[in-house]
């Protein structure tokens, strides 16, 4: 794994620390990392554990299978449930509760459940199951919108015509407005997403200095990308500067991926709104299906219960994601709200602040590095 | 620090609600029941534990140690295999079913003697498959000096099996003054591997032929009966021994920091992992302390035996790799940390299920 070990070198994350401490000064900084993936790179080099108290790392909303609303879960479930029809999903989608449970239960109570790694696979079942109707549950960002949309316009060119996709694409700069629109918000800067960026590049962010106010640097997935980042935000604090900056330039265009975004244009249109588990309901913030492609669309094809269900009104993810107030501070964290029976967003994905916290906090503050205390 | 007094009440809370004996919520049994994580757990404790708990089960390791009127101790261990393909790189279910029964004996300290087979046959299974899966067992026995003394076979009809599943039991003595057990862990021990990790799971998971990419790891099946007595005879006052089968490292580090009411400091640097387990890992975006191991033990040894064991097992051609992946502290106890390569530290979890792969 040559490929990766230089960005895990301690001796350059120490330089960057020591960097990080200089900069940060006494001032508390709170940055938001967008992305999920980042999310996790945090968690599993301990990265929090590296850095000044004085920054601290406020985990978004991008985490994919977490912002699916729970009756989109449900639609999902009752489209698995349909006889005849083979369902498949990404992994980490399997365990993400509805209203009445998940794919896993689901798939114990008989459907047909399959994982993939590709909607690519889903639509290679289909074809080896001429007689079966295969749906892919698809979800993420412009990340995986693309491959998508491939699969789409292969499965017209092949004209596999049992093969269908339940469309939850969610787009990233949407919920990053409705973040920065909110009056209570505490944030000082933003790492931008990395795999989203290689799609739609750096420019869509543009907004966030011009009318927040607020830096944002597109990051890397290793640990030394993250902690770049953050030197990179601290400078432009430090200078005075407020821009968007590109530390995963390696794979990150300003234009982004012209082919795919063209191929995501030729798929898929947006839809005039779309609920998002913590957040409500955003507009334009999420792609469905052309009419071209009516007839892949699982949405028209099966009867689904199409009932909205709302985040239990203790909840208040919506503000853990906004940095307003800590995880313990919601009322049910902790109490209704656990990792085994998650409510709220923060607590389905491992990666969430809120189940992060439930299940390192006490550590997180029994070890934390006060390194500008005197 | 002035820290509002409410965190400290929600983890108070918290930490008390952890303690609690794990709760099974499911009506119906799924897949994650199976994986060996927190949901296996909780499913043992509620439903198997609660009917036939007894003393000789109780201390749930990986078999029982039944003490004999002579004085002498057995260790008992069974064991089920469904593993799908039946054939991977580096084995077959024959092997498997050979080894993974005579290693539950080893971890206990019993050297493996008799062991039992039970065939589960589906309608239309071809024979000569049989005959084939049946060969690599006989081999595997007579590798792992054990004889097959007992069996059974039942026939289903298609459909209701999924080829083969076979049952096994395996008993062997426990020489005297071998004891192990999570109680007999101290502060100050070191943690042994006995060789590089996840290669079985990621053989098993690459030959199912789903994830469209080959990589070339072989399964890592093996008998550690011989291994484990080399261990014992190198580190006499060897504490603890577990096979991190279902679950991997990460797991049966738990449920050593759990039973033994203490803490397992882990080394990330230290882990011996092959650059192919790596990167399936990597791409696949899993971690190789939670994929199977069968042919891999974790010891605890005190500090001072650690060297003698060390070069003990690697002198042994299944204990190469052998390395002293972490050590045991008093404080934070019932929890596993591991101490990442990039200088931070991160817990190391029970997964409630398979690991399930991200995909972001």
């Amino acid at each position: 794994m040559k490929f990766v070990d230089e960005y895990r070198d301690p001796a350059a994350a120490r330089m960057a620390i020591a960097e990080i401490t200089a900069l940060g000064g006494d001032d508390h900084l709170k940055f938001m990392e967008v992305c999920g993936g980042h999310t996790h790179t945090i968690y599993k080099h301990g990265i929090e554990n590296v850095l000044p108290e004085s920054i601290e790392l406020v985990h978004g909303p991008g985490c994919p299978v977490c912002v699916i609303p729970m009756g989109r879960v449900d639609d999902g479930i009752a489209i698995a449930e349909t006889p005849g029809v083979i369902f498949t999903s990404f992994g980490d989608m399997m365990r993400v509760p509805g209203s009445n449970g998940n794919l896993l239960e689901a798939k114990a109570r008989g459907a047909d459940v399959r994982m993939v790694y590709s909607p690519l696979d889903a639509l290679r079942i289909a074809r080896d199951n001429p007689d079966r109707q295969v749906v892919f549950f698809a979800i993420g960002f412009e990340t995986t919108a693309p491959s998508t949309a491939v699969t789409l316009l292969k499965a017209r060119e092949a004209g596999i015509m049992n093969f269908s996709v339940f469309g939850n694409h969610v787009l990233i700069v949407p919920p990053l407005r409705a973040i920065l629109d909110s009056p209570d918000l505490r944030l000082n800067g933003f790492i931008g997403p990395g795999h989203v960026s290689t799609v739609i590049g750096n420019r869509p962010y543009r907004f966030v200095p011009a009318e927040y106010g607020l830096p944002l640097v597109t990051a890397g997935f290793e640990p030394l990308d993250i902690l770049q980042a953050i030197v990179m935000l601290l400078r432009q604090i430090r200078e005075g500067r407020c821009e968007v900056e590109n530390q995963y330039a390696r794979a990150v265009r300003d234009e982004g991926n012209l082919k795919a975004l063209s191929i995501l244009r030729e798929v898929f249109e947006v839809r005039p709104h779309f609920e998002w588990r913590g957040l409500g309901f955003i507009s334009q913030s999420a792609l469905k299906l052309t009419e071209a492609f009516a007839p892949w669309d699982a949405e028209l094809r099966y009867s689904v219960p199409g009932v909205r269900v709302a985040d239990p009104k203790a909840c208040q993810c919506g503000e853990v994601l906004k940095g307003v107030i800590k995880p313990w501070d919601c009322k049910v964290f902790g109490t209704a709200c656990t990792p085994e029976t998650p409510i709220g967003t923060c607590m389905v994905s491992s990666e969430g602040a809120c189940a992060a916290y439930y299940n390192y906090g006490r550590f997180t503050k029994a070890t934390r590095i006060p390194v500008r205390s005197a | 620090m002035s820290e509002p007094s409410r965190e400290d009440i929600v983890l108070d809370r918290i930490e008390a609600f952890r303690r609690r004996r794990p709760r099974l919520l499911e009506e119906a049994v799924n897949s994650a029941h199976g994986a060996g994580g927190k949901a296996s757990a909780a499913l043992i404790d509620a439903v198997f534990l609660e009917a036939f708990r007894n003393d000789t089960l109780a201390p749930m390791a990986d078999g029982a140690l039944l003490p004999l009127p002579s004085g002498e101790r057995l260790a008992f261990s069974t064991d089920s295999f469904v593993v799908k393909p039946l054939r991977f790189p580096g084995g077959s279910i024959g092997h498997l079913a050979v080894h993974g029964t005579v290693n539950d004996v080893a971890m206990m300290g019993g050297i493996p003697q008799w062991i039992s087979a039970a065939f589960v046959l589906e309608e239309g299974f071809p024979i000569a498959e049989l005959r084939e899966i049946v060969a690599d067992m006989a081999e595997a026995a007579a590798a792992a000096g054990v004889q097959i003394v007992t069996g059974d076979t039942k026939v289903v009809n298609k459909g209701a099996a999924d080829g083969v599943y076979i049952s096994t039991a395996g008993v062997g003595v426990v020489p005297a003054g071998v004891e192990l057990g999570a109680d007999k862990v101290q502060p100050g021990d070191k943690v042994i591997v006995s060789g590089r990790i996840g290669d079985h799971g990621i053989a098993v998971m690459l030959a199912r032929g789903e994830l469209g990419i080959t990589a070339d790891v072989e399964s890592d099946t093996a008998p550690l009966g011989e291994l484990v007595q080399v261990l014992l005879a190198a580190a006499p006052n060897t504490r603890w021994l577990r096979d991190p089968t279902r679950g991997g490292v990460a797991t049966v580090c738990n449920e050593l920091a759990k039973t033994s009411e203490l803490h397992v400091s882990l080394d990330e640097a230290a882990l011996p992992v092959q650059n192919a387990v790596n990167g399936a890992c990597e791409i696949l975006g899993i971690d190789a302390l939670y994929v199977a191991n069968e042919g891999k033990f974790v010891a605890v040894v005190p500090a001072a035996e650690t060297d003698a064991a060390l070069a003990a097992l690697r002198a042994h051609p299944l204990g190469e790799k052998a390395a002293v992946i972490g050590e045991i502290r008093e404080e934070p106890p019932g929890i596993v940390i591991i101490n990442t390569v990039f200088g931070g530290t991160r817990i190391v979890d029970m997964l409630v299920g398979d690991p399930l792969p991200r995909i972001c």
